[in-house]
């Protein structure tokens, strides 16, 4: 693997190629769990999708079942899911809340805090046995930053906010959009396949490149209902400008000017008139509690933050969160949900919601077409990628200072950290 | 106003072969991809919804769905569907429906519920076979022509969609 290069950077010769062996074979694949998923802070979950004591859902992270909770002093805990005695899956509910996973298999049961709580027949262990040796494990590390909760199964990772670097600042205006500084996962999963590397999700979530063409008919759906859109200038391929932004470690955003309407605070006709006044009663309260620079900066920009590796935060239409991991080189699992101010009126979260679907998701009117281009770049690479080695992502290499958001500065530097960490050993 | 109107009447005469018959027609002209023609069997405050895998009975005012379209975005979904542009439909799916167990589970005036079971089965360029599974709920208005659509829901038994990947046709 490492005398093969599968990025090749030249800024003297202004060349950026990615090595398509990098999106097919199952040996990268296994290296970057161990190199990639294991030496980062990956995305668990959300601090509203549990509140109370007991509250728990369980979900796959970095390839491991676990199960993330509110202990019984009401902390955020993630556990492995796997019975210290035989190995079984102890809690078998996608959600819920309870007091004790007990793992039916022989019966060892466990309590909020993880500890080892009853075992059929303690007596006949030997002396020496002691349930408190026996506690659910724990991932080594599990932080969070503003509501979002990550784990690390690098004992030595450095700390969360420290990793998030530059996207910190983007992830403060999504969360400013709540006058209460709270946000909440709205009830409702979109949890689906894409026949596509896992990479290719990170390039499409961020890349604008691809809007005019993938998203032709999704345009024509706000242009039919009167949403106004223009190129800038003849620089621009796009209807606003925007930028394309590394944010270090291997984040990157885009940050652009909205055309596309936003929950909090842009109305778009596609919204429907019923819908302006809340948009304008949230654009006064922005305005109130941040002022008027910063509130537009919430309001009548849109982002696509991607925290490496795997998370999407799309605060565009709608805010969503998107993570997503590989099941196989060429098969990823996505699960993504909505994200809004906690304290949003009923009203102004039917708009929210239904702003969402315009676009994203496996139903939405954009959303499909990109999962569309993904499987037919796998489709395209699977079987001649030895033939034709090389993905092209030079884009606004030639330019000086910010670069747009159909440019790939932003989609290099991602690929730059996950080589240089494919690069990086690390003990078995 | 005691007179009964028109729709009244035909409401409370429908029955269940009827239902079958419209619902069966409703399926071979999403099957042939005759959409234009099915968008004139819905109403035009018609709703078309696919809730979340996770919240099958939930409200799309507070529960994030995967589709939950009204009369102008069906409209413009199938404005969209039928363009070239729509790459995840183009080439478009094949698909295959079997409705079955089909009740008439409520009347009001001039409105039936109704429900049905389905099976779609998917096919796409050389893929393997996607296979769709769940229930319809209905909302069936009888006006002058017939009946009409009013909404329809269909709610999937998968916990989650997985393999199936996309509701990019109509389910």
């Amino acid at each position: 693997m490492n005398d093969r290069p599968l990025v090749l950077n030249d800024p003297q010769g202004q060349s950026f190629k990615v090595n398509r062996a990098a999106l097919v074979d199952p040996e990268i694949l296994e290296l970057e769990r161990r190199r990639v998923f294991d030496a980062c802070w990956i995305y668990v979950g959300h601090e509203s999708e549990v509140r109370a004591p007991g509250d728990f859902r369980t979900r796959a992270v970095c390839g491991r079942p676990v199960i993330f909770s509110r202990d019984s002093r009401n902390a955020v805990r993630v556990f492995l899911n796997t019975c210290r005695h035989r190995g079984a899956m102890v809690c078998r509910e996608a959600e819920g809340n309870a007091k004790i996973h007990t793992c039916f298999y022989h019966g060892w049961s466990y309590d909020r805090d993880g500890r080892l709580d009853g075992v059929p027949g303690e007596k006949d262990y030997p002396p020496g046995f002691r349930k408190s040796d026996f506690a659910l494990m724990e991932p080594p590390r599990v932080e969070s930053y503003r509501g979002f909760v990550f784990l690390s199964f690098d004992p030595q990772a450095v700390p969360l906010e420290e990793y998030l670097a530059g996207a910190k600042e983007y992830i403060d205006l999504v969360i400013d959009q709540s006058p209460s500084g709270q946000m909440e996962v709205i009830q409702g999963t979109q949890d689906y396949d894409i026949r596509a590397n896992w990479k290719l999700l990170v390039e499409n979530s961020f890349d604008d490149y691809h809007l005019l063409t993938t998203h032709s008919t999704w345009l024509d759906y706000l242009k039919n209902a009167g949403v106004k859109m223009q190129r800038p200038d003849r620089d621009h391929l796009l209807p606003s400008h925007g930028v394309g932004k590394p944010l270090g470690n291997g984040h990157g955003t885009t940050d652009n000017a909205n055309f596309r309407g936003r929950p909090v605070a842009k109305w778009i006709p596609v919204y429907g008139e019923a819908a302006k006044p809340e948009i304008e009663r949230a654009r006064a309260e922005l305005v109130a509690r941040l002022g008027e620079q910063r509130a537009a900066r919430v309001a009548d920009t849109n982002r696509n933050l991607i925290i490496f590796p795997n998370l999407l935060l799309a605060d565009g239409s709608s805010v969503t969160i998107r993570t997503f991991y590989p099941l196989a080189p060429d098969r990823m699992r996505v699960r993504a949900w909505a994200l809004g101010p906690k304290e949003e009126t009923p009203s102004a979260r039917a708009i929210r919601l239904d702003a969402f679907l315009t676009f994203y998701g496996p139903g939405g009117l954009a959303t499909p077409d990109d999962v569309e281009a993904l499987e037919m770049v796998q489709s395209g690479i699977a079987a001649t990628w030895r033939e034709v080695p090389w993905s092209v992502m030079s884009r606004g290499m030639s330019k000086a200072g910010d670069q747009l958001n159909s440019d790939e500065l932003h989609l290099r530097a991602f690929w730059l950290q996950w080589d240089k960490l494919m690069r990086t050993e690390r003990p078995d | 106003m005691k007179k009964k109107t028109p729709a009244r009447a035909a409401a409370a005469r429908v029955t269940r072969a009827e239902v079958e018959e419209f619902l069966f027609h409703e399926a071979a002209l999403l099957d042939e991809w005759r959409l234009d023609d099915w968008l004139a069997l819905l109403t035009e405050d018609a709703r078309y919804e696919v809730p979340s895998n996770d919240r099958p009975d939930a409200d799309p005012a507070n529960t994030l769905f995967t589709i939950a379209d009204d009369i102008d975005r069906i409209r413009g979904r199938i404005t969209r569907l039928k363009d070239k542009n729509a790459h995840a439909e183009s080439p478009r799916s094949h698909t295959r429906r079997m409705i079955s167990n089909v009740r008439i589970v409520g009347r009001t005036d001039s409105e039936l519920r109704v429900e049905a079971n389905f099976v779609i089965y998917r096919f796409r360029r050389d893929d393997s076979v996607r296979e769709y599974v769940g229930r319809y709920r209905y909302v069936l208005r009888a006006e002058r022509g017939g009946l009409k659509i009013a909404r329809r829901a269909a709610v999937l038994d998968a916990m989650e969609l997985g393999a199936m990947g996309l509701v990019s046709f109509i389910l």
